[in-house]
């Protein structure tokens, strides 16, 4: 092995790469917010929405589960042009990565809403609650709790799917990384040095996220 | 600029053969390194329960782009020149190793301890308790998830095209390159994984049902 190490290269270009690290925050942070309202709105379709709107929300998650990302975000910046949508790399990417989490997302809702059994419902009704009473009092923490492992983690896979976004030079890590790679040809160094930042902001995110989980949702043990 | 021709469809469609080839490449090398990883984190040797957990993480806390081109360029520090093929069929493979484990570190551990204790009493020893009377009982389990795992690296495959593999994704982009009909060409491919892709996830969903019902 007699390849010489040039991590300088790299770090002597720590600004762009801290502006492309926050880039893929916001980028990933908003996905998450707009994509959690799709997932919600979707999810209730689903369960109590007519038919029509029903069958429209299946077809919408089964077409986006079983397609790439990489397709759906070719399909959304070079192909929607063509009905007259002209998005810009970074409009395109956020809105690639709204429609493909919220695919995933109605389906965890649907089964936090499903998780509750329907004599909590009942009993709520009987102590004489209304609906959206019952909804935030007796509903919403547990349904919560039930889906905030999987939702999260999807959130995490967010946030590491938004680096495909590079492959339509949206501005975040990757495409940073990417062109310091074509300036300084420092290709394993660059890479190696941005695959530990996305693994301190996946750490950074299970953090927050286990934070939220104490803070917010934590229940007295049952007993 | 010239239109899109039956040829370019058929160019595209042939690419589709990579892809699937890929897939079959990377969930082999990832279902062997996935077991290793498994019984590794299942098992009662605190070191590699560790070293796997580890891999584990590493390899769910950084995007798969990053594992690609990392396997693209990490052969070459020691020498070795990989081509896009051999990258993309190693990074996949590991990335699955990882994945893989992870489930089914899941699935053995649904198995009840006195299947072990059992076992041990009638003088099995560890590889063949395994062998005999736990992995069938988590087979069962491992399957629903596994299948749905298949679908996420089939689709994981598009990204080899970023390194320069010419599946059928890339192949898509060298003809809309020339013909630039990107609506047409990028709806047809997502419908060529849709086809793929969506018996297996149907597949996966009807066993999870079964199974769940099996467990009442």
């Amino acid at each position: 092995m007699n390849y010489v190490f040039e991590f300088s290269a790299v770090f002597e270009a720590w600004d762009e790469l801290l502006a492309g690290l926050i880039r893929t925050v916001w980028l990933s942070g908003a996905a998450m917010a707009i994509g959690l309202v799709v997932a919600i709105l979707g999810a209730l379709g689903k369960t109590g929405g007519p038919r029509p709107l029903r069958w429209l929300i299946d077809a919408y998650i089964e077409l986006i589960r079983n397609t790439p990302f990489l397709i759906q975000l070719f399909v959304i910046f070079f192909g929607l042009p063509a009905i007259g949508l002209r998005l810009e790399a970074d409009q395109a990417s956020l809105l690639a990565l709204v429609v493909n989490v919220g695919a995933y997302g109605i389906e965890i809702i649907r089964a936090g809403i499903e998780s509750i059994h329907h004599g909590q419902i009942e009993a709520g009704r009987a102590l004489g609650l209304k609906n959206l009473q019952i909804f935030r009092l007796i509903v919403l923490k547990p349904a919560l709790q039930a889906i905030y492992p999987s939702l999260t983690s999807q959130f995490i896979l967010l946030m590491l799917n938004s680096s495909v976004c590079s492959a339509i030079a949206a501005s975040e890590l990757t495409g940073a990384a990417n062109d310091i790679q074509a300036r300084t040809f420092r290709s394993f160094e660059v890479y190696f040095v941005v695959t530990a930042l996305y693994l301190v902001l996946s750490v950074m995110f299970w953090g927050i996220f286990a934070w939220i989980e104490r803070s917010f949702l934590r229940q007295p043990a049952p007993r | 600029m010239r239109t899109l021709g039956s040829g370019d469809i058929l160019f595209i469609l042939l690419a589709l053969r990579w892809t699937l080839l890929l897939s079959l490449a990377a969930f082999v090398g990832g279902s062997l390194g996935g077991l290793l990883v498994a019984l590794m984190r299942s098992g009662t040797i605190k070191a590699l329960r560790w070293i796997a957990f580890g891999y584990i993480k590493l390899f769910q806390g950084t995007p798969l782009l990053m594992q690609l081109f990392l396997a693209f360029f990490i052969p070459g520090i020691f020498g070795f020149n990989v081509d896009p093929w051999g990258a993309a069929a190693l990074g996949l493979s590991l990335h699955a190793s990882a994945f893989l484990g992870e489930i089914w570190r899941g699935a053995i551990e649904t198995v009840p301890k006195g299947q072990w204790e059992a076992s041990a009493a009638l003088g099995l020893r560890y590889w063949r308790q395994m062998r005999l009377i736990v992995l069938p009982q988590a087979l069962r389990v491992a399957i629903p998830p596994t299948v749905g795992f298949l679908v996420q690296l089939i689709k994981a495959t598009s990204l080899a095209s970023i390194i320069g593999f010419v599946e059928i994704t890339r192949a898509a982009q060298v003809i809309n390159n020339a013909v630039f009909q990107p609506f047409t060409i990028f709806g047809l491919v997502g419908l060529a994984y849709f086809v793929i892709c969506w018996p297996l996830s149907a597949y996966s969903k009807r066993m999870e049902q079964r199974l769940a019902l099996a467990r009442r």
